[in-house]
C-alpha cells in the first residue's frame, strides 16, 4: 500500500450482488447523507432514481430550446430566400407560401431538436470524457458487463474512509476498495 | 378450469442466460479474430460495390442517356430504387423508435440490427437522386447555399422536401443509432484486451462508465428521440409520396399516397429485417436473443400491414371509379390490363395475397417459409413502385405520346450495384459492431428487474402475476 498512500484519495467503491441490493444500497447511502455519490450498472436499473433521489432530468428545456431554434430558423430561412433576398413567381403562387413550407419547417425542427436531445445529453452528462480515475480499478470493467457498483467519492463533505467502508459493509457489498486520483 | 386460460408472455431471452453470458454471447463475434467466411462474403459485396462505382462513373461521363427513359417515361428506375430503399428503412425506425413508445420490450433483440439496416437502406437509396440529376457537380443547388446564380432552391416543391426529409432522416436515424451504441461501446472497450480495439471502442465511448445519473438523462434524451423519430418515419414516406401525390399525373394525384406508403414502407422494412435476421442469428448463433417469438410477432406486423396495403390498392381502384374522371378511371383499367399487366399481378400476388398465408400459426413459426415470403414481399413491394411510376407515365392523358418503358443493362447494374454497398456496410457492421443492443437486452430481462428479487434476502425470485379465475356466471 506504500505506493498508494502518496496519490490521492478519488473515493470508495463498492460492488453489490445484483440490481436489488444497489438499489436498496444507494437508499442507505441517501440515507446516510450522502450526496457526491454515483452508481454504476451495466443497464438502467428500475427505480435507481427515486432511492438515489435524482432531480429531473433537465434534457426536456435543452431539446426545447433546440425545437424552437429549428422552428423559427425554418421559417426565417425560407422567409429571407424567397420573400425578401430574391423573389421567384412560381406559377403564380404567393411569395410567402406557409402551406408548401410546412414540411421542411417540420424536418428542420426535429433535426434541430435531435441535436439538442443527443448532444444535450451528452453535456450534461459531461462527455465525452475519456480519463476517469474508475477506469484504472480493474474491477469496474464489469460495470460495463454484469457489475453494479456504488461510489461514494472523497470530496463529499461527510466523507471519512471507515464510515463509508462500514455503511457499504453494512449494506452487504460484495468488494470493497479505494479508488484513487491518477 | 374455465376454458379461458392465462398465457404469459414468452421470454424474450431463451436459455439459461444471466447478464455475463449475454455480453460474452454478443461481443464475441467483434472481438474474436475475423472468421474465414466473413471474407467469403465480402468478397461478392465488394465485386457489388464496385459495380455500383462503375455505373456511376459511367453515368457521370456519359450521362442519363444510358438510362432507358424516354419521352412519356421521364422517371424511371431511379425513383422506383430510391423509394423502395428509404421505404425498407423505416422498418428499423418503427422497430427502434415506436415499438419503444409502446413499450414492446421485444424490439431489444433487433432494434440494433434493424437501425443498421436503415441507415445503409438510406445510403442506398440516397445514391439514386444524388446521380439522377444529371451534372451532379452542381448537386448542391438543391441546398440552400449561395450558388452563382444567387438564386435559392424552390420551397414550394416536393423534390426539395424530399431534400430536407431524407437528410433529416439519415441524420436522425444516425444520432438515434448512436446513442444506443454508447453503453455498448464501453461494454466492448472493458471487453477489448489488444490495444486497437480498447482504443478505438474506448473514443466511441466518450468515456461512458454506466454512472445511473448518466442513465437518467441517457433514457430520457433516448425517450425524446424516440418521439422525435416517429413523427419523423411517419413524414418522410408522406412526403416521399408527395412526390407523386402533388403532381397531376392520373394514379398518382391521390389523398391515399401518404398513408399507403409508410404502410408499405413498413411491410417490406420488416420483411428485409427478416431476412437478414434469418441468415444472421444462424451463423452467429443469436437464436437465444433472436428467438422464434420475435420471428412470429414481426410476421403478424408483415400481415397486418400488408392487408392494410391491399385495402390501399381496393381502395385507390374504387375511388377512381368514384371519382367520375376519365383518366383517373382508365390508368386503373390500364394498370391491370394494359401493357404492363404483368408486374401489377405480380405486385397484387406478392403483396396482397401472400402475406394472408401468416393466418396460419404453423406457418408463422416456420423459419424456411418466413425467409421465402420475406424476399416475395420486397420482390411485391419494388413492383408496386414500378407500377405506380411507369404506368402512370406511359399512358398519361395524350395517348399519340404513349410509349413503352424498358430499363437499359445500366439500369439494372446500377440497382444491383446498390446491393453492394448494403451488404458491404452490413458485413462491416456485423463485424466491428455489436448487433444486439446489450444493455437493453439486459434491462429486459427478468434478471434486470429489482422487483424479481426477495425484499428480504435480496436473492432472484421471480415475480409471478396472480391471476384471478374467472368466477361461474349463475345461470
Amino acid at each position: 500500500m506504500s505506493t498508494t498512500e502518496s496519490k490521492n484519495l478519488y473515493g470508495i467503491l463498492a460492488e453489490f450482488k445484483n440490481p436489488k441490493a444497489l438499489v436498496d444500497a444507494s437508499a442507505k447511502v441517501v440515507e446516510a447523507g450522502y450526496d457526491k455519490f454515483d452508481t454504476y450498472t451495466p443497464f438502467p436499473v428500475h427505480g435507481i432514481d427515486k432511492a438515489m433521489n435524482l432531480p429531473k432530468s433537465k434534457l426536456g428545456y435543452i431539446v426545447f430550446g433546440h425545437a424552437l431554434l429549428g422552428f423559427s430558423g425554418a421559417i426565417a430561412m425560407m422567409y429571407f430566400m424567397s420573400v425578401i433576398d430574391y423573389q421567384i413567381n412560381i406559377s403564380g403562387k404567393p411569395f410567402f407560401n406557409a402551406p408548401a413550407w410546412v414540411p421542411i419547417t417540420f424536418e428542420l425542427t426535429v433535426l434541430l431538436s435531435a441535436f439538442g436531445a443527443v448532444f444535450g445529453m451528452f453535456f450534461l452528462n459531461g462527455l465525452p470524457k475519456l480519463s476517469n480515475p474508475l477506469f484504472e480499478v480493474e474491477r469496474f470493467k464489469k460495470a460495463t458487463d454484469d457489475g453494479f457498483f456504488v461510489c461514494i467519492e472523497a470530496k463529499d463533505s461527510k466523507f471519512q474512509a471507515d464510515l463509508v467502508r462500514q455503511l457499504f459493509e453494512e449494506a452487504g457489498a460484495t468488494h470493497i476498495e479505494e479508488v484513487y486520483e491518477q | 378450469m374455465s376454458k379461458y386460460e392465462y398465457i404469459p408472455e414468452p421470454a424474450l431471452v431463451k436459455g439459461n442466460h444471466d447478464f455475463a453470458s449475454i455480453t460474452k454471447l454478443v461481443t464475441d463475434v467483434n472481438l474474436r479474430p475475423t472468421p474465414k467466411n466473413w471474407y467469403l462474403a465480402m468478397l461478392p459485396a465488394n465485386a457489388l460495390l464496385g459495380l455500383l462505382l462503375v455505373s456511376i462513373g459511367y453515368l457521370i461521363w456519359e450521362g442519363t442517356g444510358i438510362w432507358g427513359l424516354n419521352n412519356p417515361v421521364g422517371w424511371g428506375w431511379a425513383i422506383i430504387n430510391f423509394v423502395w430503399w428509404v421505404g425498407i428503412g423505416h422498418a428499423g425506425t418503427l422497430i427502434s423508435a415506436i415499438l419503444f413508445l409502446f413499450r414492446q420490450d421485444w424490439r431489444t433483440a433487433i432494434n440494433r440490427f434493424a437501425e443498421a439496416m436503415t441507415i445503409f437502406a438510406v445510403m442506398c437509396a440516397g445514391v439514386f437522386p444524388a446521380i439522377h440529376v444529371g451534372r451532379i457537380w452542381v448537386i448542391y443547388w438543391v441546398f440552400p447555399v449561395p450558388n452563382q446564380m444567387a438564386m435559392w432552391p424552390n420551397f414550394n416543391s416536393p423534390l426539395l422536401w424530399d431534400v430536407f426529409a431524407v437528410s433529416t432522416y439519415f441524420t436522425v436515424s444516425l444520432l438515434f443509432w448512436y446513442v444506443g451504441l454508447v453503453p455498448d461501446l464501453a461494454t466492448l472497450r472493458d471487453k477489448a484486451t489488444d490495444k486497437i480495439r480498447k482504443v478505438a471502442y474506448g473514443l466511441f465511448a466518450l468515456g461512458w462508465t454506466g454512472s445511473s445519473r448518466a442513465w437518467w438523462n441517457y433514457e430520457k434524451a433516448y425517450m425524446i428521440l424516440a418521439g422525435l423519430a416517429t413523427p419523423l418515419v411517419l413524414s418522410v414516406h408522406t412526403i416521399v409520396s408527395f412526390d407523386f401525390a402533388v403532381s397531376m399525373i392520373p394514379g398518382w394525384h391521390t389523398t391515399i399516397f401518404p398513408p399507403y406508403f409508410v404502410a408499405g414502407a413498413i411491410f417490406s422494412g420488416f420483411a428485409m429485417v427478416l431476412t437478414l435476421m434469418i441468415v444472421a442469428r444462424k451463423i452467429y448463433g443469436m437464436k437465444d436473443i433472436m428467438t422464434d417469438d420475435h420471428m412470429e410477432k414481426m410476421n403478424i406486423i408483415i400481415m397486418v400491414t400488408g392487408s392494410m396495403v391491399g385495402f390501399a390498392y381496393m381502395m385507390e381502384f374504387f375511388i377512381a371509379w368514384y371519382s367520375g374522371v376519365e383518366y383517373e378511371k382508365a390508368i386503373f383499367m390500364l394498370r391491370a390490363t394494359g401493357p404492363y399487366a404483368w408486374a401489377y399481378w405480380i405486385m397484387m400476388f406478392c403483396n396482397v395475397i401472400s402475406p394472408q398465408v401468416f393466418w396460419f400459426k404453423k406457418l408463422r413459426r416456420s423459419v424456411g417459409f418466413t425467409f421465402f415470403i420475406s424476399i416475395v414481399v420486397n420482390i411485391g413491394m419494388w413492383f408496386e413502385r414500378f407500377v405506380i411510376t411507369v404506368t402512370s407515365l406511359s399512358t398519361d392523358y395524350l395517348p399519340s405520346s404513349w410509349d413503352y418503358y424498358s430499363p437499359t443493362a445500366w439500369d439494372v447494374l446500377t440497382y444491383v450495384g446498390t446491393f453492394g454497398l448494403f451488404f458491404t456496410m452490413f458485413l462491416l457492421f456485423l463485424r466491428f459492431l455489436p448487433m444486439i443492443a446489450i444493455a437493453e437486452v439486459k434491462l429486459v430481462m427478468p434478471q434486470g428487474d429489482p422487483h424479481n428479487y426477495d425484499d428480504e434476502t435480496q436473492e432472484y425470485h421471480l415475480h409471478v402475476e396472480e391471476v384471478p379465475q374467472p368466477k361461474a356466471v349463475k345461470a
